[in-house]
Formats: structure tokens, sequence, C-alpha cells
């Protein structure tokens, strides 16, 4: 193939490593040769040292070396570089040879094996005569050699045989065939790189040695190939910043070569391959901008030397190959770990190849084309099929003065490459950079360089004549292009994707470029605009259309006859097109009047339509589809006269349609696509999805609002509709038909805790007709706190308290017809458990017959009143316990009577009526035999408070536990003319505490001034013990006494003793009785302190009466 | 001298556009289409890096010779954005602008 005149050799681009010819070894027959073999080859990882090995037999003929010059004075080189040089000293001449030999030093035959040892020896220097190359010699034994020095005979074996081969010491090698053959192996070719090495030292030398013969004049090839192949023996040597100057010192040395048309190919090929290495090594060695730099540089330096015009694709192919390479290594150095930016990525560098590729196809077609055949002989064979020099014409090889030696012979060969060159698959290898370019630019965020790209894939597809890759490219990208706004750049490639379509005769493609070309988009003239919309016509009256200009007329003819061939059938000639997302030259906008219409309303749409072509067009049908598909109907317009359907380029028209919407459609939406047909032979549906507007028209109607949001109340004077300035309206909500009932609600917040609270509802019809089956919905609005619902109940019967089965709203309640004028009452009664704000929600909804544009229609109406009613505690109760003294108690004494004291303070805004009230005990037992609520039919206004006291004892408690419940307090009580409603508290629980010795007096409620005033003091023992008591009795001023001073007594357990006292009040007024001192000696917990608490403390002693003041005594 | 002088909105299409009319016009444009991956990164960068606010010119766009005259330019277009009957957005049509820009352009014929 032509286009692989162009490679770079595989020997440049290798890396070069040194060459190491292995003989002796039978890797066929022999497996412990086999095993060496393989040990050397498997596993040639970055760690082991860069040698290429080779088998080769033990009489292989290496390359003869030519005899060496002696003196350059004569000698005129006849190239740069030879082709075979490089592949030479990959390949062929090995920098060692290495023999392989099985000899154990004990080996019986000792003697002639070291004979045939050395004869072997002697084959392969002699093949190698001439040669720096070294030989070494490996013996391959079975036994395990022991350490140096240890074994005498060994080292004698050895010295001799080293004799015997004429081999230095360091070149003999012992190769154990044992278990660790591995690891002798690596061992082994370490050795040998130091060998290698050596060699391509004296081989640089010896290339550096030549250098003082050459002269300036006759021999400026040779300081490029000498300069060249020190670099690549340095390389050979691993060398790489020797060899990157070296290659550098040639580089500059090719470009001081004397150019000329001849040999301008030969130094652009070296120069190319120079180059190559030197990035080649830079991206090696880390320095990516030296890379850059340098290539930069060749571009430059080369770029010019174009050589012989009627060549120039040449130069164009070369400068392609230049770059593409560059982008190889650039990826690759990548690949290894190199960070690459956006604006120095290889994309560049693919791209640039590629549009070198384009001007070596351009340059190709300028060629004048003259019809002769390719010439015989053959001016591009060569005896050996090859060249011999890198870079030289095949009809003047070694040639190297400035004019051809033979012009006829130069014509023919011109002409043979160019008839060649025309084989060349252009379009292929451009679009194969193209893609590889487009692949990077994708990976450094470059999306529009991708787009570029892909378009110039498409055109190259195009004059590849594979349209429908082309239009694929295309369309892919012409979206990013509308979406960007660039319409110079959209028309452009809709133009050539026009021309694809065309030659394909893909007639609905054909439509969609015609419409966007005739767009407002579309930055074509009017008189281009003129013939794309004739062509429009005539595929739509299902005609052949005119060709496209610039099209490839051999392509035209076939076209044409395409064409014929889809006109002629029928059928399939209905299309759909979905606009949207073009921009297409019909432009649509539609809208409801309102974005929501009553139902008992019609629903009035307009569609707006507006040509963007130069000549007027003719529509058929307007339909507009909307989502319930029964009203379609209603919005059509066909044309019965041509002229009222025809758009006036730059006039706005608008169409109005009206229809009336259905009952079951309430809340639904309506949504609008927009269908334009034109039949005529061939029938085209233009659509638009939603209510129109196109690719571009977003943005036009942004500026537009900008400009008029400025300009204010400018724009109404305008006298024409503002097309920019419709809004669409793609969607309408029909909404129920407006009640015409009013709905009140009366009630006196707030509501109480637990109350039927009422709540009452008048409607009132102000309807013309009967509104019918009117139903009441009422309760807790939905979507409150859920716990609400629990909490709330509402009934339509407030005779009674409701329970907590009644729901918290009430559904549907069957209210009966309304007539015109007429009212209706109802009550509503709400129950709340607990308090706080509530939102309690009363719809009302009926149906009543209407008529619309004369069509009967049902309408369901409502009408929804809500009110927030807050909930409050009617009234607070505390309750406390106190001691017979109404001394306040925390805890109560085991069988002794206590106090229950409970208040009712109102917080109610209006009077409560406390119907009664009364004690749900649980251990306790009252004290009094009958428990009569003290309340009964009490009114409490806001603010005061109500109380009430018990008396009560707590029984012995079987149980150790001391804390008991009480019970339960319970109020009846209504507001007003309400139901009775009972709430319940929950009394207190107590701490209760045995005494061991209770103590209480009888005593009358007051004494008398000198009157004898008995009392009695009771001690019962609560204990099972018998305790022993003291009791004394103090003396008082206010009183004399009888009775024992002091005693000691035992009491019996259960059981009570009684002491008598006979008091002798001396003062009047509340006096202190004589203080009584009790102590118990087996209780000392229990003191007179903690007793006297039972005892009263005080008496009221009256002063001495007269005797006939009985009566007003009794009075007081 | 300049070959192709555009202002770009910042929606990225072009308000204004106009190369040597003897050049290949398209090929401008598709080189300050594609010039404007570059902007965008740049731009995007700006605003992390929290840098030098002030300066305007982003610098070269695109591995071509680049033609500085930056400043001038930006003080006509400023000039056209402050004209109060010019809708920002909409594409620049000023007699003005076109001779700055005339100015800049390679002088031909």
């Amino acid at each position: 193939m032509a286009g692989s005149q162009w490679e770079l050799p595989p020997e440049l681009c290798c890396r070069p490593m040194a060459f190491v010819a292995l003989t002796g070894l039978d890797v066929v027959y022999n497996a412990v040769h086999r095993a060496i073999w393989d040990a050397f080859c498997a596993n040639r990882r970055a760690d082991r040292v860069p040698i290429s090995f080779k088998v080769l037999p033990g009489d292989h003929e290496y390359p003869k070396c030519r005899t060496k010059r002696t003196s350059y004075e004569w000698y005129i080189p006849k190239g740069i570089l030879k082709t075979g040089w490089m592949n030479k000293h990959l390949n062929l001449v090995p920098a060692l040879v290495v023999l392989f030999y099985e000899l154990d030093w004990d080996d019986p035959q000792w003697k002639e094996k070291q004979s045939e040892c050395a004869t072997k020896v002697e084959i392969v220097r002699t093949s190698l005569q001439g040669r720096n190359t070294k030989v070494a010699v490996v013996l391959i034994q079975k036994k395990t050699p022991l350490p140096p020095g240890e074994d005498l005979v060994a080292s004698e074996r050895a010295s001799s045989l080293c004799n015997a081969c004429d081999l230095s010491g360091k070149s003999l090698f012992v190769l154990p065939h044992t278990d660790h053959l591995v690891g002798y192996i690596i061992r082994l070719e370490n050795a040998f790189y130091e060998h290698a090495q050596t060699y391509y030292y004296t081989e640089i030398r010896r290339v550096k040695s030549h250098k003082e013969f050459l002269n300036k004049t006759t021999h400026q090839l040779l300081f490029v190939r000498h300069q060249f192949k020190i670099a690549f023996f340095s390389e050979l040597k691993q060398d790489t910043q020797n060899a990157l100057k070296y290659y550098r010192t040639a580089y500059s040395l090719v470009h001081e070569l004397r150019a000329h048309e001849t040999n301008m190919l030969e130094i652009k090929t070296m120069a190319g391959f120079i180059n190559y290495k030197i990035c080649r090594l830079c991206f090696q060695h880390n320095t990516p901008l030296d890379a850059i730099a340098q290539f930069r540089k060749h571009i430059d330096l080369c770029k010019k030397k174009i050589g012989s015009a009627e060549l120039a694709f040449e130069h164009a192919a070369w400068m392609s190959k230049q770059f593409q390479s560059f982008g190889e290594l650039f990826d690759e150095a990548i690949k290894l770990g190199l960070t690459a930016i956006q604006t120095q990525n290889p994309g560049f560098y693919y791209q640039q190849a590629a549009c070198y590729s384009q001007e070596r196809k351009q340059l190709l077609l300028q060629l004048p084309w003259y019809d002769s055949s390719y010439p015989s002989p053959d001016p591009l064979d060569t005896q050996s099929g090859g060249l011999d020099f890198y870079g030289q014409r095949p009809w003047r090889q070694g040639h190297q003065s400035i004019d051809p030696p033979d012009a006829e012979k130069e014509k023919t060969g011109i002409l043979a490459l160019q008839i060649k060159e025309r084989d060349v698959p252009h379009s292929e290898l451009i679009i194969a950079l193209l893609s590889n370019a487009v692949a990077q630019f994708k990976k450094y965020k470059c999306p529009r360089m991708k787009s570029h790209l892909m378009v110039q894939m498409g055109e190259e597809y195009y004059h590849a004549k594979d349209y429908t890759k082309a239009l694929k490219l295309l369309d892919y990208v012409m979206c990013d292009y509308r979406t960007e706004r660039w319409w110079g750049l959209l028309t452009a490639i809709l133009t050539t994707a026009l021309r694809c379509a065309y030659l394909m005769a893909s007639v609905k493609d054909y439509i969609i470029y015609c419409m966007e070309l005739l767009g407002r988009a579309s930055t074509l003239k009017e008189e281009q605009k003129g013939r794309i919309e004739k062509n429009l016509l005539k595929v739509l009256m299902n005609e052949v259309p005119d060709a496209e200009p610039e099209c490839d007329p051999s392509s035209v003819s076939a076209a044409r006859s395409l064409w014929n061939d889809r006109v002629a059938l029928s059928g399939s000639n209905e299309f759909t097109i979905e606009v949207q997302d073009y921009i297409p030259f019909i432009q649509c906008k539609a809208k409801f009047f309102s974005p929501s219409f009553h139902v008992d309303q019609p629903i009035q749409l307009q569609v707006f339509l507006r040509a963007d072509c130069p000549h007027p067009v003719t529509l058929n049908k307007l339909a507009v589809s909307l989502s319930n598909q029964e009203y379609n109907q209603w919005c059509v317009v066909e044309s019965s006269g041509q002229e009222s359907m025809s758009l006036i380029p730059g006039k706005t028209k608008c169409y109005n349609f009206s229809f009336v919407a259905k009952t079951e459609d309430v809340g639904k939406k309506i949504e609008v696509s927009v269908m334009l047909g034109s039949d005529r032979g061939r029938c085209v549906f233009l659509s638009w999805r939603g209510a129109g507007g196109d690719a571009a028209s977003n943005h036009e109607a942004l500026q537009a609002s900008r400009s008029s949001r400025r300009w204010g109340r400018g724009m109404e004077t305008r006298p024409e509709l503002d097309w920019d300035n419709l809004i669409m309206q793609h969607s309408t909500m029909i909404i129920s038909r407006v009640p015409k009932i009013s709905v009140q609600l009366s009630h006196q917040p707030p509501a109480l805790n637990n109350e039927m609270y009422c709540i009452s509802l008048t409607v009132q019809s102000q309807e013309e007709g009967v509104a019918k089956e009117v139903k009441l919905t009422a309760g807790l609005k939905p979507g409150q706190d859920a716990n609400l619902g629990q909490t709330t109940h509402v009934t339509l019967d407030g005779s009674k308290v409701c329970d907590d089965t009644a729901p918290a709203l009430l559904p549907d309640v069957p209210l009966g017809d309304l007539k015109p004028g007429e009212k209706l009452e109802r009550c509503v009664y709400v129950r709340c458990v607990s308090t706080g704000p509530r939102v309690f929600l009363f719809h009302v909804a009926y149906s009543i017959d209407t008529t619309v544009e004369g069509r009967q229609i049902v309408c369901k109406c409502h009408k929804d009143e809500t009110a927030t009613i807050e909930t409050v505690v009617p009234f607070e109760v505390s309750v406390k316990f106190v001691s017979t003294k109404f001394e306040p108690l925390d805890r109560v004494a085991v069988d002794i009577p206590f106090l229950l004291m409970t208040d009712i303070l109102s917080s109610s805004p209006w009077p409560l009526v406390l119907a009664s009230s009364s004690l749900q005990l649980l251990t306790m037992t009252s004290n009094t035999p009958q428990l009569q609520s003290q309340l009964q039919e009490v009114v409490l206004q806001t603010g005061e408070c109500a109380s009430e006291c018990f008396c009560l004892r707590c029984p012995p408690l079987t149980s150790s536990n001391n804390t008991v419940a009480t019970g339960q307090y319970l109020i009846s009580w209504r507001s007003a003319d309400s139901p009775l409603i009972q709430t319940t508290v929950t009394l207190p629980h107590v701490i209760l505490e045995s005494v061991p010795l209770y103590i209480h007096a009888d005593l009358p409620s007051f004494g008398r001034v000198r009157e004898s005033l008995p009392v009695r003091y009771h001690i019962e023992n609560r204990t099972a013990l018998v305790q022993e008591v003291e009791m004394a009795v103090e003396p008082s001023d206010a009183f004399m006494f009888s009775g024992l001073k002091q005693v000691r007594l035992r009491i019996l357990p259960g059981s009570e003793q009684q002491m008598l006292y006979n008091y002798y009040p001396l003062m009047a007024g509340y006096q202190t009785l004589p203080q009584l001192n009790i102590s118990l000696p087996r209780c000392p917990t229990t003191n007179t302190h903690t007793l006297r608490r039972f005892l009263p403390q005080r008496i009221f002693v009256k002063p001495q009466g007269r005797q006939l003041d009985d009566a007003s005594i009794a009075a007081a | 001298m300049a070959v192709c002088i555009a202002v770009i909105a910042k929606e990225n299409y072009p308000l204004y556009i106009r190369s040597v009319p003897t050049q290949n016009e398209l090929k401008f444009h598709y080189t300050v289409h594609t010039s404007l991956d570059v902007v965008e990164e740049k731009i995007s960068a700006v605003g992390k890096s929290l840098g030098d606010q002030r300066e305007l010119y982003l610098g070269l766009l695109y591995p071509t010779e680049d033609y500085k005259m930056f400043r001038k330019l930006h003080n006509s277009f400023t000039d056209v954005m402050c004209n109060p009957f010019h809708n920002p957005g909409d594409t620049i049509q000023s007699k003005a602008f076109d001779g700055i820009v005339s100015g800049m352009m390679v002088q031909t014929g």
C-alpha cells in the first residue's frame, strides 16, 4: 500500500537493546538447553538488563565486514543512511557471541572435549572476522561447583581451557545445571551485558575515529551518518543522555546539508527520523516541553521544504506523518504517566496530521489529469526490491548531484508516483486521524473542538460518498451548534447535510434540512433561500428537485435516478416531522386565553403562525391535538379557498378556536400540540410538541422580555402584534363552576374542653335553578396534626354527650335540594377532648343544570368555609390533704382521720353550673357516714372558686407498700343549657405512715373561766408489744388541774388507756392547754414532739358569765 | 494585525464576528468557536482560585499566533454596552464598533 511509504521503519521506532547471540544450544531436542533458553527469554521484565537474545547455530554466518577503508580521500558517499544499517545492528551483528558447551571439570575425556570446544570458538571467531564482537564460553555442568579456590582441578583446567580457546578468564563462565537455574542465568546475563556495553563503547570510538579523515565539502553526508550511528550505538549501550546529544548534533547537521530538489526527500526523511528519536528520548527523559519545542522547530524548518511541485502531495503526506507520529509519541507518554492539558494534548497533532492529509488530497486533485497509463518498465522497481538509502528515488539511487542524471527517467518516475497516489484511500486516512483527534479532545474537555472535528469527519465521509455516515455525524453535532446559536456554522453544516440528503434521495432528511435552511437561523442569502424553497415545493409536489450546487456531476446523475425511483413509488408519502428541536421556517405559538377556565365557560385557544421563508407558503390544514382527544374536532381549520390558509413571510397569522370542556375534565389540565399539514402529492405534517416554539425561540423570548422590561410601556404602542413577545400558554386548567350559594357559620368561641360545642351553619342559595343533592361535609379539616383526629368528635345530635366513637369528620351529610333563594340551617356539635386550636372545614357541595353555548351540562359546585376554634379548659381542680387541725400533711397516718380539700376554680368565660360532685375512693374510707355533695347546683362565674372538704381515714394496710392511690373526684357540670358533662379528676397518691402510739383527747369545744373543763386523753398502743408510757402534765399559768401529774403506766398491745383530767381555766381568751409530756422508753423514735401533733394545742375560754346573761350568751 | 475579531455572549453565541473578507471566513468561525472550550475552562478556573479577577485578558486560547489588542476592543465593547438603546444579548450592530474593528484588521487592498 502506498500509504506505508510514509510509515516510520519499525527498527527506528523500537527501543534499541544490546544484541547477544547464543550458540551451541539445541533448544529443539535437548531439554536442558531448552530450559536454559527459556530462562533467558521468559519474564523479561524492566528489572532485567535490556538485551535481545537470539539462538544461532554454532556455524552461523554473520554479516561480512567490509574491508576497512584506509583513506576517505576519493570516497564520495551515495546517501545519508543505508536502509539496512539499523536492522543490522539490532538483529544481525551481535555485541557478544556466547558459546554454550557441556563440560564438567572432572570429565573423563577432558582433553578431547577441550579441543572440541576450542574448535567451536575458532569457527565463531572466523565468522566474525574484522568485527569487534566479543566471544564468551559457558560450560554447562551437571555438578554444583565448589567454592572458588577449593577445587584445584577446576582452576587448573579452567586456565588450560582459556589458553586453548584464547579467552580471557572473564569470558569463561560455568552454568551448573541445578535447582537455581534462573538465579545463575540472571548473573550470567549481567556479565553478558557488561561485555556488550564494552563492545558498543568500542564501536562508538571506532565511528568517532573516522571524523579526522572527513572533509566538509565532499563528506557532508558522512557527518550526519556518523553522528546518527554514534547516537544509535549510545542507545544500544543504554546511554540515552549521550544518544540525545548526538541525535541533536545529527539533526543540526542534516539541516546544514545542501538541499535541492533531488535530495529534498532524503533530507526530510532523515530529519524526520532524527526528530522522532529526539522527541522519543525527551519524552523518555520526562522532559515533554523539550520534545514539543524540538517538534515545533522541526516543523518550522521543514514546513517550507516542499521539493518538486509535481510531488507536493508527498510533502503533505510527510508532514501529516510527522504530526501523527508525534501525536502517537505524546499519547504513549501519557499512557506512561505524563499529564497533558487542554491546550497541549495529542489531539492537536492528530488534527494537524488530518489537516495535512486533507491538503495531500487537495494537492493531488489540483494536479493536471493526464490520461496516461502507468509507465513500463516500472521506474519504482529496484533490483533488490527496496532502496539502499533512506529517502532516495528508486530510479536514481545514490545520485547526489543537483540535476537529475536523466530528465526522461525523472518524468516517468514522477508520473508513476502520481498515479500510485491516486490509489491511496485518502478519506480513510483523514477519517482515522480525525477520529483519533476526537478521542483526545473528548478526553481533554474540548467539546467544541470535538464537534468541529466531527463536522470535518462528516465532510470527509461526504467526499468519500458515504452519505449515510456523513449525515449521522453531521446530525449528531448540528444540535450543539444550534443550542450554542452559531448560525453561520449551523448553516454551513446544514448545507452539506442537504447535499448528502439530495444525493441519497432521502426525502424526509431533505425536507428537514430545507425547512431549517429556510428558517430564520439560516444565514443563506435570499436567492439561495428562494432556490431551496422552490426545491422544497417540488418535493412536496412529488417531483424531483434540482441538484444542489457544488455536487459532483457523476453523483448528481446517480442521485437523479434515485429520486426518480422515489417519486415513482406510491405510498409512504406522508411524513410527520417533529420540528421542536429544529428551527423550521414556519414558527408556531399557541396559547390558551387564560391559565384556567371555569367549566361553564367556553375555552379559548389561539394559534399563531409565521413564515420566515422568502415566498408565501400555503397550508392545507391546521390541527390542534389536545390531551383529551375529543376536543380535537373543534380545533381544525382546513383550506377551502386558497387565500385563507397562506402565510405571508414576516406576517403573523392568528387562528382562534373555542370549545366547551367536559365536566369530567374538571381538575385536569388540557395540553396542546399543533400540527400543520400541507398535502399535495406528498403530505408533510409539521408537529410541535407542547404549544409550539423551537430550538431558538426560548432565547428570543428572553431577549424580548429583556427589552420590554427596559422600555416598559413603549411596547404597547407598537401597532403590530410582536411575535417575540407572544408568550405561549401550553396548558389550561379546567376548574369547577363558581358556586352561587352562601355558607355562614355562627358560634361562640372558645370551646370548652369536653363540651358539646355548637356551630350553626346557614346555607342560602342564590342560584337561579334548583341546587340539587346538597351535601355537607363537616368536621376537622384534614391535614392537621394526627392526634387531633383522635381527640375531636363531631356529631349532629346535640342532645347528649357523644362518645369516642363519633368521627372527626362527617362526610356527605345529605341536606336535600335547595330552591332558589331558600335558606337552610344546621347545627353541628363538636366535642374536643384536648385543648388547643383546630381548623374545622364546612364543605357544601351540590349539582346544578346549566347551559353553555347552547349545550346542557350538569355542573358540580361546592363552597368551603373554615373556622379556627380554640379549646380551653373550663375549670381547674386543686386538691390538698390536711390534718384534722387543718395543718398540711405530707404523710398520712394509718387509721387516723384526716381531711381532703378540693378547690374548683372556673376559667370559663361563661357561668358554669356544677350539678354534683362525688368521691370514688379506693383504699380510703370516709370518716363521715354519708357523702353528700357540698356543691350541688352551685353556679360559678369566671374566676370564682368552689371548695369541698371530706374527712377520710385510711385503714391499716396489708401490703408493705406505703404509697396508696386515693381515688377519683367526679364533677358533673354544664354550661348554659347544654347536656351534663362529667369530668373526672384523679386524686393524688398519699404516703402512709404507721404510728406506734396514738393519743387523742376528748374535750369540749370551749371552756369557761373558773368552771371545770374535763379532758379525757385516750392513749392507744398500736404495736404488738406492751408499751410503757411515762406521762407528765406541765403546769400552766392559765389552768389549774386535777389528775395525775406524773404517771407511768403500761398498755397492752392493741388496747387503750384513758386518762381523765379536770382542767380549771383561770383566764379568758385563747389559752394554751397544759402541755402533756409523754415518753416511750421502749420506742425511742416516738417522743412527746411526734405525739403532740395529735393533741389540741389551745382552747377558747369564755369569761365567766353572769347567770342573768344566759340568753345573750346563747345569742352570741 | 487581526484577521478575525469576535465578541461572544456569556451564553457562548456570537454577538459580533468579522473576519478579513478574503480569508476563509468559515474556518475562522470554527476557530473562534473551538477556542471557547479553553475560555470556558479558564473562566471556571478563575472562579475556583479567586485569582486576579480584574485581569480580563485570558491569554492564548488556541495554539496559534496571538494578536494582542484586547484592551482597545474591550473599551469599544464597553461603549456599545453603555448605549441605552442596546439590548444586552442582541448582536452588535454599531458603526463605531465596526470602525474600531476595521482598524484592527489586516488591511487588504
